[in-house]
């Protein structure tokens, strides 16, 4: 059985505003008046300006790590690879897309790296005990003996439908709404509203399903921003909105560096000075994007936040995007409150928030590509309709979905024994941890825990972060994340996600970790 | 209220086109043999629906394929969980094998290259984020599919470049009408990053012969430009010439490899839209790799892939398919055509397709574009048969029609015949007022017995 990959991507970690030229520090001298108009400030301005062009243009692309493959030279323009291609009769190197380009790169981020080391390696307690132990794909595996039991119990025919008492094929082959059959979105309605304990009613007409959660952002992104335009993220964030949002939209992520001393929590002065410094370089922000409870760090927004945060959406006239996937994976005592509660409740503007959600983390059906876009904007819906011909769910797919979904006695159950599971792991691997010195984030929700291992890194730095990381993953073998590749501004944070391991695996991973934090010490 | 992005209100998407308003008439007025026997018949959507009852026979039979059985269940956990976008190895080699055989067994695919999109629309579009960056351009062939301006171009930014193509040599592509559209293209600073071709060919249901397959290949390599060819009609080839894929033509020719890619899809061939499973095969490695990474927005599901690894490793059910669903495309085919050539309508020699290109010029009150939409128009409404009009297809000609064939029963399509042969039949006796002419197209249509109805064997 092939391992599991996550479909995420690592971030491209150069600074946002690398590849632009800068323009506020030559006007400095204007400012400031000193030396004349020319001597001071256009001369200067020109050199500064010619002096960027030469080092944008003569900027090398990252050196390919010695193990690549040549299929990365093939695409790179300015590499003269006529002797790498295998073809004949070529004219000169066969030129793809920029974005194609700079997506095929070598897998120099830490993200690919520890999962092609884990891939070629899987931990496997009986056939492969030295294996990597996979730590850094939020998987859950915890409760699928009960999908398992409800699948054996409740479909004891194929996929099929049924048309009276024959097995009716048009139901799974034929051309079906592309943004998902009506049937499904009032299943989905209603799942979404028990994982909120019914403290909100869902509209199956605010709905569009997609394929996956990630195409799902993607296609919201495409319809709220234009080529250029900026979203602010507090970070550290999930580095797979590097992969949803930059690969193709040409839309940039401005990240709003949240702090331990905070828990990490985001302020919307940090929000605000972000959006004024983008205005500054001559960014349009056109919407927040929150990941509520968060990823990596597993907390949860308060009420008083999200409040404040519309109110601030408001008055600069941007989009929330609220991304709510783990909604439904919360084990600790602080009370989630969903965007769509704070709609209902009260009198705002409904049109500028938009919330995504999905089946892989809470319902543990990450193969399913099922993901949900839940607006109040008509004009939003319309758009992202018609962007699910990209990107629809797979008809069995649907019919399996309603059938489960609608079990709502069955979903009660996998809903609260999965909470009371993920809450037991993640104390056993948070203590664990504890006994190393390594002190977690509060979290409360989530299939990870946001770990500070800052003690163990030989310099504080991300080449310092980077070095624990790489002795976790070849000594250790166990695969993290580490907080650099989740943007994140303080070195030796790492995610840990526990949700595929049993609780005789946390010893194990515990004990391999000891060996590297002895050796830092 | 924060506005929405450009490609959120500007009509990319294509919905707005005369293709689709036959759409809205058929949502609006759907036939039915017995609940709505006056409504519109779709003859508008190529789907393939003549083969379900061999799938569904498969599917019964092989409960282990499906993992929501008592038999499949045991790998619902894995299956459950399994998101690498590499794909199931199964289900890629299964697929691999599948195209092999639908090519006649006269090449073989490579697993490795096979990248999974969002059905052929999304692997379209993949391919073209892939190749080329906005504003750049793409050559094609018209007349070409309706929703290529979306896929190609909606969120991509790519153009296209039409390169018309018309009936004094039966729509063929010639080198010669290539060049001139590169060499214009050129002159007005639009990059060409290369040439995408459907083959076979949709609208007109012809396959490329080897020769302008060779010369497409060779342009494209001369000018150091992609060629895109999406052979998503692959094995409906129901008549000779067989089909020739650019895959089979390359083993016999000098080309840059990397220059080439193939779209697939199991929606047509085997009549599984819903199941929403795209291919992009590319040749160059890059674009392997920078696809596979962007196939995340559009991976087919696990329990499908699952299924389908199942069901086309079945070599036995793949070949007795593939015969079967030629042989009832054959059939269809020639019972509408005939049955339209009895009414004096002739269609395009076509060998491939789930649909003919008919010709309608000489019904046109005026050889031009409104006379196409005007006939169009009273088709859709009046006849109530929803055909796509040839401008839908960036088809220059006017008077050309694209019908489906293979997405209805036998009596449907008997329905249809009779419409159409009334309808002939009415504008022939062109005196007449047309409400009343078109009345009396209701009142014989809707009678199976009327004296109007064309013969044509059942089948």
């Amino acid at each position: 059985m092939t391992q599991s990959h996550r479909t995420t991507e690592p971030e491209h970690r150069k600074p946002t505003t690398a590849t632009a030229m800068r323009l506020i520090v030559p006007l400095q001298g204007v400012v400031q008046g000193r030396g004349g108009l020319i001597l001071g400030s256009l001369i200067p301005c020109a050199l500064f300006y010619f002096l960027q062009f030469y080092l944008k243009r003569h900027r090398s692309p990252n050196p390919p790590s010695p193990s690549a493959s040549s299929s990365n030279l093939a695409g790179l323009p300015r590499t003269s690879s006529r002797s790498t291609l295998s073809s004949r009769g070529s004219l000169g190197p066969v030129r793809i897309s920029a974005r194609g380009s700079s997506i095929a790169k070598p897998d120099d981020s830490p993200y690919y790296i520890g999962w092609n080391k884990f891939r070629d390696d899987p931990y496997d307690k009986i056939n492969n005990p030295n294996g990597i132990i996979q730590l850094g794909l939020a998987e859950n595996t915890l409760c699928l003996d009960l999908i398992e039991k409800w699948v054996s119990e409740n479909l004891s025919d194929s996929i099929m439908g049924r048309d009276g008492d024959d097995l009716s094929i048009s139901g799974i082959t034929t051309y079906q709404p592309f943004d998902g059959m009506m049937e499904l979105k009032v299943a989905m309605a209603g799942f979404m509203s028990q994982v909120l304990g019914q403290a909100v009613s869902f509209d199956p007409s605010q709905i569009v399903l997609t394929a996956g959660a990630t195409p799902a952002v993607e296609i919201l992104c495409f319809c709220l921003a234009d080529h250029g335009n900026a979203l602010l993220v507090p970070s550290p964030y999930y580095p797979g909105f590097d992969r949803d949002i930059r690969f193709r939209t040409g839309v940039e992520l401005i990240p709003v560096h949240c702090r331990s001393t905070d828990n990490f929590a985001f302020s919307i002065t940090a929000l605000d000075q972000a959006f004024n410094q983008a205005r500054k370089r001559g960014v349009k922000v056109r919407g927040i994007l929150i990941c509520n409870p968060a990823n990596p760090v597993g907390n949860i927004i308060p009420r008083e936040t999200l409040y404040e945060l519309l109110d601030f959406a408001r008055e600069k006239n941007i989009h929330v995007i609220s991304d709510e996937i783990y909604g439904g994976s919360i084990f600790g005592n602080e009370e989630f409150v969903s965007m769509a509660e704070i709609l209902e409740a009260e009198e705002v503007d409904k049109d500028r928030v938009h919330i995504i959600y999905g089946l892989s983390k809470d319902l543990s059906l990450p193969g399913f590509r099922t993901g949900v876009i839940y607006s109040y904007n008509e004009s939003v819906l319309a758009a992202a309709k018609k962007l699910t011909r990209f990107c629809s769910i797979s008809a069995p797919t649907q019919r399996l979905l309603i059938s489960m979904l609608s079990d709502t006695k069955f979903i009660q159950e996998y809903l609260e024994t999965n909470k009371r599971r993920i809450k037991k792991l993640y104390d056993s691997f948070v203590a664990g941890l504890k006994q190393l010195g390594i002190r977690c984030s509060e979290s409360s929700a989530g299939l990870y825990c946001w770990a500070d291992m800052s003690g163990l890194i030989p310099s504080y730095s991300e080449k310092g972060e980077l070095e624990l990381w790489d002795k976790l993953l070849n000594i250790a073998k166990i695969n993290v994340t580490p907080g650099s590749a989740c943007h994140c501004i303080e070195p030796g944070w790492f995610r840990c996600c526990f949700t595929s391991l049993t609780h005789e695996d946390i010893p194990l991973v515990i004990e391999r970790i000891q060996k590297v934090a002895e050796t830092c010490k | 209220m924060g506005i929405l992005s450009k490609i959120a209100t500007n009509n990319g998407h294509g919905e707005d086109s005369a293709y689709f308003d036959g759409w809205k008439a058929f949502d609006r007025n759907p036939f039915h043999p017995t609940q709505n026997p006056g409504g519109v018949i779709q003859l508008g959507l190529a789907e393939n629906q003549l083969c379900f009852d061999l799938i569904k026979d498969w599917i019964t039979k092989n409960p282990y394929a499906s993992i929501c059985t008592a038999e499949g269940v045991e790998v619902f956990k894995d299956i459950a969980i399994f998101q690498d976008y590499h794909g199931l190895p199964e289900f890629r080699q299964a697929v691999a094998k599948f195209m092999g055989k639908g090519r006649g067994g006269r090449v073989t695919f490579d697993p490795d290259r096979i990248v999974m999109g969002g059905g052929a629309t999304g692997a379209n579009e993949l391919i073209m984020f892939c190749l080329a960056n906005p504003g750049d351009a793409f050559l094609v062939p018209s007349p070409y599919y309706a929703a290529f301006d979306r896929d190609l171009s909606w969120r991509t930014g790519v153009q296209i470049v039409p390169v018309h193509c018309d009936i004094s040599n039966n729509f063929k592509i010639t080198r010669e009408a290539l060049e001139a559209a590169y060499e214009r293209a050129q002159e007005a600073s639009i990059n060409i990053k290369g040439l995408i071709i459907t083959n076979p060919s949709n609208p007109l249901g012809t396959t490329l012969d080897r020769d302008t397959l060779k010369s497409l290949v060779s342009f494209i390599n001369d000018k150091n430009i992609h060629l895109v060819c999406d052979e998503i009609y692959a094995a409906t080839v129901f008549s000779s010439p067989k089909f020739t894929s650019v895959a089979e033509v390359i083993q016999e020719m000098d080309c840059n490899r990397d220059l080439i890619h193939i779209i697939y899809s199991l929606s047509k061939d085997m009549g599984l839209p819903g199941f929403r499973v795209g291919i992009v095969y590319s040749f160059n490695d890059t674009v392997v790799n920078c696809g596979r990474k962007m196939s995340s927005f559009g991976l087919v599901s696990s329990q499908t892939q699952y299924l389908l690894a199942s069901m086309l490793s079945d070599d036995e059910f793949v070949d007795n398919f593939l015969v079967e669903t030629s042989k009832r495309l054959a059939k269809r085919h020639h019972n509408f055509t005939k049955g339209l050539e009895q009414v004096g309508i002739n269609c395009l020699k076509s060998n491939a397709g789930l649909f003919f290109w008919m010709d309608l010029r000489h019904l046109l009150k005026e050889k031009t574009l409104e006379g196409e939409i005007a006939l169009w128009r009273t088709i859709v409404n009046d006849v109530k048969l929803n055909v796509s009009p040839g401008s839908s297809f960036q088809c220059t000609e006017p008077g050309w029609f694209r019908v489906c064939f293979a997405n209805m029963d036998d009596d449907t399509l008997q329905v249809a015949l009779n419409r159409i042969a009334a309808f002939v039949q009415q504008d022939k006796e062109s005196e007449k007022p047309t409400k009343k002419r078109c009345s009396r197209i209701f009142a014989s249509a809707s009678h199976r017995g009327s004296t109007n109805k064309v013969s044509c064997r059942r089948t």
